[in-house]
């Protein structure tokens, strides 16, 4: 007996719906599991990682400051996996836009005005734009694969951002302390409701970014582009459309976004450079953009979903002194069954030498 | 079991053979029976089920229902290794061989016996000659013709002494000549005793050569015949179910009307290691008149569609020129901006991409062309327009779909096939341009295509046929040329053309290419 996957003749769509709802139960089972292995009362503990966390006003801010990075990354790698341009280093182009976009708080900490802000958000989404071509220059000059230079260049980036902190931007004052000078209030992003809780405009931008670019593959000519260089790369040549060209297009829009949520992050919730300034929200994008079908408005609800696994994940090492490593686990899993979802959407298993009528017994 | 005494034993039975894929019957309880020593003809047009037929005798898939029987016992195939113990070889259509290794090593990797390099190349030396199928074991598969890569498919199948033998329409890479070899080597194989099954659509090649027929139509039998007794015309109305309606082409005096496509001097390094490099081609289509190209696959047609299309740019803009343009060097939306309309050979994936919906594959090659009327003001799509101007062409072409704007993947070949052809019709181009149009197409349609490529041309407009098929070349063109190893030949009138001169050139015979003629080159 041998286990196939056999292609169904059509996906369901009530099932390629559901699926992204499908997998989170399966993960949250599987979690139930995990924490009674660990010892724990099962449901008390995921009450404290997936209830607890969201039950409160200023709790609410704290999802949206985690979803608002989540968000806009991931509304960028729907663009890139939607076109067939495997952007793996979204975490590199956040770090670069964060270093970009601090040029002027870091270097000019005396200009204040009205105007620093905004020219700060497009200095961030011009870094991680720029630090998004490398990749797309090396696949269309050399046809380098971008999955491994994109992800290789976050290294780099993660490393030039730790080596600036504690060198050349290191604030004197700081006691020695790997950290830059605290931004002046004209170069901070507002928070939304400060009586409310910290949530800042950054999350506004996240939800423009989805309609934007939810218009953009939907309803326009640009998208009509994507998805057919992404589904049938010949087909798009015949349509006249060029895939190198798209290959940088899809960089740049997501090193934009990613460049943009990293100088919001460091400008809003953070208020200044130090080594780490992200715990991951790159390489979590990921699992955002697959969790939302790579659909711009899916990807706002999969931001918050992946968002609040942040917070479980601090609630469960307060609250049950479990690592907070166990978020990743979470994110894991989630990926995991998400694209298993998918692929019993697309096939069926079919255990081969089973219900078949033997006839060499005849 | 029952034999009868005056008929020879049967080496393979099948009863009521079915296999369902989803929503389809591919097969529908087929019988047929293949006796000792008898090429038995497996007929149908494409899609008839033939192919998953055999796929279930060679064990490549598994029946749903259905009983086989083996030289009077009942067996089960399960998979291509069940079948070869049995003693089924099979020759697939399209080949499964490395083309970086040598045939030798080809034949080595398909062979259990543990038999050394040497050995194998030396048996399949002999059993090539003594079959008169000659085969060098040591030269590189990707240097050698289509032809030559079947024999090697072939020589591996007989090392290993099937009993029966499945060729799966074995003359479409070939060229008539090549095709009467295979068949001297096919009836000493029957005179061995030997069985063979042979699958095709061309009526002729069964006439002459197989015993018996058996003949499907949508997945089911319809009739079992001795082919020598019939006409084509019989046959090909079992096959079809209908009378086969064939295109009308009247006779055009081309005079001095004026050239909308030359190709002068047209040249292109191969692509890829095992890509065909095309050398010095001219070609001058006028208005009203088919051309067509003639050419056994793999010859450089493919590379030869890009160029054309400008889907490949050439390094000379002279080189391609369409209504008197150069454009040689820009791409393929500027050649239609000039009037050209190009359709692929590759329905799925190239003409049209499968998971989108009809009116989305209208946008696909029109976008450019018709961007006042489909796209609006800042890049937003008029979904409205698309939907009717789709709509017309599904009423003007009689596409059969099953839901108002289903995935082009979700058609039938044909009617897909005919949605492409209106697509680039509905704008009434004054250079068509068509690889194989219609490949794996059912008769209606593809006599429907033909018609309307014959019209377009009558009305004014320059039409290019790329084709292996070459009764329709002889059916629509008014002229052919033939391609081969990439080089092209002058084109001969139809009234001079015969099977026995085109067949020649598409093996090689006269390599030489249509010289520099062109007086309006400068």
């Amino acid at each position: 007996m041998r286990i196939e996957l056999v292609k169904r003749p059509e996906r369901s769509k009530l099932f390629s719906a559901l699926s992204p709802f499908i997998a989170f139960a399966l993960t949250v089972m599987a979690g139930a599991i995990l924490f009674a292995a660990l010892g724990k009362n099962p449901l008390a503990a995921l009450y404290t990682y997936f209830i607890d966390p969201v039950t409160q006003v200023w709790q609410l801010h704290e999802l949206a400051i985690k979803a608002a990075p989540l968000i806009l990354i991931g509304v960028g790698l729907a663009v890139c996996y939607r076109a067939n341009v495997w952007n793996i280093g979204a975490e590199g182009q956040f770090v670069i836009g964060a270093v970009t976009g601090s040029i002027l708080p870091v270097m000019f900490p005396a200009a204040t005005g009205w105007w620093v802000l905004p020219l700060m958000l497009v200095m961030g989404a011009l870094g991680g734009a720029a630090y998004a071509s490398i990749p797309a220059f090396l696949k269309t000059r050399f046809n380098t694969n971008e999955i491994l230079t994109s992800l290789m260049l976050v290294y780099v980036a993660q490393l030039f951002l730790d080596w600036l902190v504690r060198g050349w931007w290191r604030d004197p004052q700081a006691y020695n302390f790997p950290q830059s000078v605290q931004f002046n209030p004209s170069a901070v992003l507002p928070e939304l409701d400060p009586m409310a809780g910290r949530a800042n405009w950054g999350f506004v931008f996240a939800l423009v970014a989805a309609v934007l670019v939810w218009l953009m593959l939907s309803r326009m000519m640009k998208g009509f582009e994507i998805r057919v260089l992404g589904s049938s790369p010949r087909a798009g040549r015949f349509a006249g459309f060029r895939y190198s060209y798209m290959v940088f297009f899809a960089f740049l829009i997501s090193g934009a976004l990613a460049g943009l949520a990293g100088i919001s992050e460091v400008s809003g919730a953070i208020g200044q450079l130090q080594p780490s300034i992200s715990p991951g929200y790159g390489f979590t994008a990921i699992i955002v953009a697959f969790l939302g079908r790579l659909n711009p408005l899916g990807i706002v609800a999969a931001g918050l979903v992946l968002a609040l696994t942040y917070l479980g994940g601090e609630a469960a090492q307060t609250a049950l002194g479990i690592s907070d490593k166990v978020a990743r686990v979470f994110q894991g899993m989630l990926l995991f069954f998400v694209l298993a979802s998918d692929t019993l959407i697309h096939y069926r298993i079919r255990f081969a030498g089973i219900g078949q009528k033997s006839t060499e017994a005849a | 079991m029952a034999k009868s005494a005056d008929k020879a034993a049967n080496l393979i039975e099948v009863r009521g053979l079915t296999k369902v894929f989803g929503t389809l019957t591919a097969c529908d309880h087929v019988d047929l029976s293949i006796r000792e020593g008898e090429i038995h003809a497996l007929l149908g047009e494409n899609g008839a089920g033939k192919s998953t037929l055999v796929k279930m005798l060679f064990g490549s898939l598994e029946p749903t229902s259905g009983e086989l029987f083996w030289k009077g016992k009942p067996v089960r195939i399960g998979s291509p290794s069940v079948a070869r113990s049995l003693g089924i070889g099979m020759v697939f259509q399209h080949f499964s061989l490395f083309e970086a290794l040598t045939a030798a090593e080809n034949i080595a990797l398909s062979l259990h016996d543990g038999a050394t390099l040497d050995e194998i190349a030396s048996r399949s030396r002999e059993l090539s000659k003594t079959y008169g199928l000659p085969l060098d074991p040591d030269s590189l598969v990707g240097d050698l013709s289509v032809g030559e890569r079947q024999r090697i498919e072939i020589t591996r199948c007989l090392l290993q002494e099937p009993d029966l033998i499945i060729l799966d329409e074995p003359t479409s890479v070939l060229t008539p000549q090549e095709a009467d070899k295979l068949f001297e080597t096919l009836e000493r194989l029957r005179s061995e005793g030997k069985s063979i099954l042979y699958i095709s659509h061309r009526l002729e090649e069964v006439k002459r050569l197989c015993d018996r027929a058996t003949v499907m139509r949508h997945g089911k039998v319809v009739g079992h015949c001795d082919p020598r007794k019939e006409t084509a015309a019989s046959l090909a109305r079992m096959m079809v179910g209908t009378d086969v309606v064939t295109a009308e082409s009247t006779p055009i005096e081309l005079g001095g009307a004026p050239e909308l496509l030359a190709i002068c001097g047209l040249s292109r390094k191969p692509a890829g290691p095992f890509s065909m490099p095309l050398k010095n081609i001219w070609l001058s289509v006028r208005t009203g008149e088919v051309l067509g190209i003639a050419g056994v696959a793999g010859n450089g047609q493919g590379e030869f569609f890009e160029a054309v299309s400008g889907e490949a740019l050439q390094e000379s803009a002279d080189a391609v020129r369409i209504r008197g343009k150069s454009v040689g060097r820009v791409g393929i939306s500027a050649r239609r901006r000039m009037g050209a309309a190009f359709v692929p050979e590759e329905r799925l994936g190239h003409g049209a991409a499968p998971r989108m919906k009809l009116s989305e594959n209208l946008l696909l090659s029109r976008h450019d062309t018709d961007r006042n009327a489909f796209v609006a003001l800042g890049g937003f799509v008029k979904s409205g327009a698309i939907q009717s101007a789709t709509q017309r062409i599904i009423e003007a072409m009689d596409v059969r779909k099953s839901a108002p704007d289903p995935e082009a993947a979700a058609l039938s070949g044909g009617n897909l096939q005919k949605f492409i052809i209106g697509r680039e019709l509905d704008r009434q181009p004054a250079v068509m341009v068509v690889n194989q149009p219609t490949w794996g197409v059912d008769a209606g349609a593809a006599a429907r295509i033909r018609q309307a490529l014959i019209s377009l041309a009558r009305a004014g407009s320059a039409v290019l046929v790329i084709s292996q098929d070459l009764d329709e070349l002889f059916e629509i063109s008014d002229a052919i040329a033939v391609m081969h190893n990439g080089e092209l030949s002058k084109p001969i009138p139809r009234g001079e053309a015969t099977y026995e001169k085109i067949g020649l050139l598409m093996g090689g015979a006269e390599p030489g290419h249509a010289a520099p003629h062109h007086p309006e080159v400068a």
